[in-house]
């Protein structure tokens, strides 16, 4: 069987090892972080994302790793322009590069023009940095979300002036929606052409401002240092989510005096992490009342890496835990309190239970209203505890009874000690109950697909044979649409962080490009893109980078040559009126194989676990084409505009002839 | 308990059981009550753009500014905005919690029922000659509001005073003709020794 593990031309590990040996005396005498780090080997750096059995060595080296990277690092010793052998100024354009290597970038995905050949020009001098050519902006935007979701670090990509800022804006927004942390870096003209519609010249940072946490136009040199930490600063902490930094063609040339600060001085920008005493000890007391309780995690128990904190809160009050789909794979799905996905494709089963939930404990989401469905309906009977980081997303789309504004890892810290034990048998009716309902929304084979019926390749079977096949341990990245659904239904997510989604925005084209971030933040981790024909249309130039960059992505594209959910709409909300749904696609393994991509075929159930096979064995990346039955559609579905009570479901008919 | 309880009000599902100990109304939609006048007074960095970046987040958010005030406060790096917008309390809430999380803004309030001082200035040219100009100058006295130009066919009025004794006065001398009218937007301080600008003094 072939592995995904150390090939040719992935560098990364590489490079960071030696940075890491040659400061570990500088480090010595910061917080404990530092020494953690640097007893994690060169080649396990990529993991340090991942969280072994808890008080294990391990797992504590890997913890202080971890905090080390989400605070600023400011430990790192950069060599200068003359101990790097360069004999000229020290420019904006190198102050960018010091700071992104002091804020721990290894590697950030980028797309060169007129204004930032400066950067490219000095780009040289710093091989620790990995520049990856993308083919499209928008892939390096995707490519960094990608990278910092697989990894929980600040993803980084780069765009030159005008066109380029713009073809940015789509990942931007997507990450803005997802909150995920990505510095974005765009040129632009001279400052003194700055409002002469100068070429390639735009307004970016007008643009970008309502889609980024905090954007910055620097056209000044010495300003760059400041910029960047700040920028990166704002990008971690907290709720994480975009920062774009314009940098003027000037001050990536000017002169650059100013030395990188050690901290920041953002005196708007000061989160709240603890939660308030008093309402972690109101929202204990809710859960001791409560007999229906339900958990309804999301992205912030990712982000916050409070999914131990989860598992062992469910487990002390046995409250069975439901996951939004940005928080797929916050808990084992093979832990019996894991009921599974909710909301609009949820599962009959996760809705009815939070129908007739008496306490919803939300952690981490923010009621999205694919989640909600229409609100006055939503969860009758329960009160709320409603946890965020943010406290706009409070009380924004459904009023909750006890807000508690912190971290979700630190609230449950406080939490799990004042909520009473509660032994399984004390809920055996209320979880019997459930398991009576997943039963029954389980009932068939692959619910909700009537494709195996009638012999054609089902994309549930093929997602859920991905992840068997995979031992569910790959990072599995999905597109927008059905084969988002499939993927967050049936995909087994059993490791924090193993799935990525484009959830917020609902991004057509995410899933390669965030895919190959993903496979470049996790070397140490099989990768897979799950994508639909729609999808990969829209971005399926960046199987050329997999492919320079020897970056081994395994791209499973579900084939049903039509916009599927698109087409599922017309067909359940429109009555069949199937306008621009059906679409033509290329031979799509000549087309991989014309791009020196290794592709594979599965017509059928039989080929299925060959093709699999056969694409984990490529060293490099590799993309299956699954022939899916071409009318399948994603059930339950929650009609827009109606409540989790009111499911669509499959209606059973004799295979048409 | 017993999932077999009264089947609930609302539009809640009877199919689903009803837990005993509760059967609430349809939930709540929030920032759809009655809808009120507010004051926000906002501390912010006085940087370029701050106010591009506050007016953009309260369109992107279907807020809608009534006026809008903006000047520098005693210390120069700090700017203070006031804002009247109009809302239901948690609408207003949420607008306040969204610009909060602007870099730039360091301190939200809403001052609606504080005890304040609030103020707006006006400019009203209104047409007055001989014949009438006595009658002009009557109703500005009675609102305590200034000659401040004259001229044979019109003078010019500035008023002061909350909103509502602005509205009243130019309601007065609409009937005279107003030719041109420019209003500062409210400005407001609470009542007391109290400072929102020292709370975010470090």
């Amino acid at each position: 069987m072939g592995t995904t593990d150390d090939g040719p031309g992935r560098s990364p590990t590489a490079t960071s090892g030696q940075t890491q040996g040659s400061n570990g005396a500088a480090a010595g005498g910061a917080a404990g972080g530092a020494g953690g780090a640097a007893a994690v080997s060169a080649a396990e750096r990529g993991r340090i994302n991942h969280m072994p059995g808890a008080g294990t060595a391990r797992a504590d080296a890997i913890s202080a790793g971890r905090r080390e990277m989400l605070t600023d690092s400011h430990r790192l010793h950069i060599k200068s322009l003359a101990e790097r052998g360069a004999k000229r100024p020290r420019i904006g354009a190198d102050a960018v590069c010091e700071a992104l290597l002091r804020q721990g970038v290894e590697v950030f995905f980028g797309y060169p023009g007129g204004v930032v050949l400066p950067f490219y020009d000095v780009l040289g001098d710093y091989p620790e940095l990995r520049h990856i050519l993308v083919r499209h902006e928008q892939g390096g935007a995707h490519a960094a979300e990608g990278y910092a979701r697989a990894t929980g670090k600040v993803g980084v990509c780069l765009a030159t002036s005008g066109p380029g800022a713009t073809n940015l804006v789509t990942g931007i927004g997507n990450a803005m929606l997802d909150s995920v942390p990505i510095v974005a870096i765009t040129g632009n003209v001279v400052g003194s052409l700055l409002g002469k519609d100068a070429f390639q010249e735009i307004d970016i940072t007008g643009i970008t401002l309502p889609c980024t946490k905090h954007n910055y136009l620097v056209r000044e040199a010495n300003d760059i240092p400041r910029v960047f930490a700040e920028a990166f600063h704002i990008a971690r902490t907290g709720r994480p989510g975009p920062v774009h930094i314009d940098l003027t063609k000037d001050a990536l040339m000017g002169e650059c005096l100013a030395e990188h600060p050690d901290s920041v001085d953002l005196p708007g920008f000061k989160p709240n992490l603890e939660g308030h005493p008093r309402q972690i000890r109101l929202a204990a007391q809710e859960i001791a009342k409560s007999q229906r309780p339900v958990i309804l995690a999301g992205h912030g128990v990712l982000i916050a890496d409070a999914t131990e904190e989860l598992r062992e809160l469910a487990e002390k009050a046995q409250i069975p835990v439901a996951h939004t789909l940005l928080g797929v794979s916050a808990m084992d799905e093979t832990n019996p309190l894991s009921l599974g996905f909710v909301g609009m494709h949820g599962w009959k089963h996760v809705n009815k239970t939070i129908q007739s939930a008496d306490l919803l404990i939300a952690l981490g989401m923010r009621f999205d209203d694919r989640v909600t469905g229409h609100v006055p309906t939503f969860a009758p009977y329960a009160r709320i505890v409603h946890v965020d980081i943010d406290p706009a997303e409070i009380g924004k789309n459904v009023a909750v009874e006890i807000p508690i504004v912190g971290d979700v890892k630190r609230v449950l810290m406080a939490l799990i000690p004042q909520v009473e034990a509660v032994a399984p048998e004390a809920r055996a009716g209320y979880l019997a109950e459930i398991a009576a309902w997943r039963a029954e929304s389980q009932k068939t084979p692959w619910h909700g697909s009537g494709a195996w019926r009638n012999g054609q390749l089902s994309a549930d079977f093929v997602v859920s044979r991905i992840g068997e096949a995979t031992g569910h341990d790959a990072t599995i990245v999905a597109d927008v649409g059905q084969n988002q659904m499939w993927t967050a239904r049936y995909g087994g997510f059993r490791r924090p962080n193993s799935h990525i989604s484009s959830g917020g925005l609902g991004t057509m084209g995410y899933g390669l490009p965030a895919g190959m971030g993903a496979a470049v933040g996790r070397p140490d981790k099989e990768t897979w893109a799950i994508v639909g024909d729609g999808g990969l249309q829209m971005t399926v130039q960046e199987l050329m980078t997999l492919v320079q960059e020897h970056i081994p992505l395994r791209v499973a594209l579900l084939n049903n040559h039509k916009l599927g959910m698109v087409r599922q709409w017309q067909e359940l909300v429109y009555a069949g009126n199937y306008h621009s749904s059906h679409l033509l696609g290329p031979d799509w393994c000549k087309l991989a194989e014309a791009y020196g991509v290794a592709a594979f075929r599965a017509d059928s159930p039989e080929e299925v676990d060959t093709a699999i096979a056969s694409a984990r064995a490529v060293d490099g990346p590799a993309l299956i084409e699954f022939c899916i039955a071409q009318e399948q559609n994603v059930f339950p579905m929650m009609p827009a505009g109606k409540g989790l009570s009111d499911l669509l479901e499959e209606q059973f008919e004799e295979p048409k002839q | 308990m017993s999932p077999t309880g009264s089947t609930p009000g609302g539009s809640a599902d009877p199919a689903y059981p009803a837990p005993a100990h509760t059967a609430p109304p349809a939930r709540a939609l929030p920032g759809h009550g009655e809808a009120h006048r507010h004051v926000l007074v906002a501390i912010v960095l006085n940087k370029p753009g701050v106010l591009n970046r506050v007016a953009s987040l309260m369109r992107a958010r279907n807020f809608n500014i009534e006026t809008l005030a903006v000047s520098h406060t005693d210390q120069p790096e700090v700017s203070r905005m006031t804002i009247t917008l109009r809302g239901d309390d948690v609408a207003v809430e949420q607008a306040a919690k969204q610009l909060y999380r602007l870099i730039d803004v360091l301190k939200v309030q809403d001052v609606s029922s504080d005890p304040t001082v609030e103020h707006e200035i006006a400019l009203i040219k209104v047409r007055a000659d001989d014949r009438n100009r006595g009658e002009v100058l009557t109703l500005a006295d009675m609102y305590k509001a200034k000659v401040v130009d004259l001229a044979a066919e019109s003078l010019i009025v500035e008023a002061t005073g909350t909103e509502a004794e602005v509205d009243a006065l130019i309601a007065l001398l609409r009937g005279f003709g107003i030719k041109e009218l420019v209003r500062s937007g409210t400005v407001v301080m609470s009542r007391g020794a109290g400072s929102i600008e020292e709370a975010v003094k470090r």
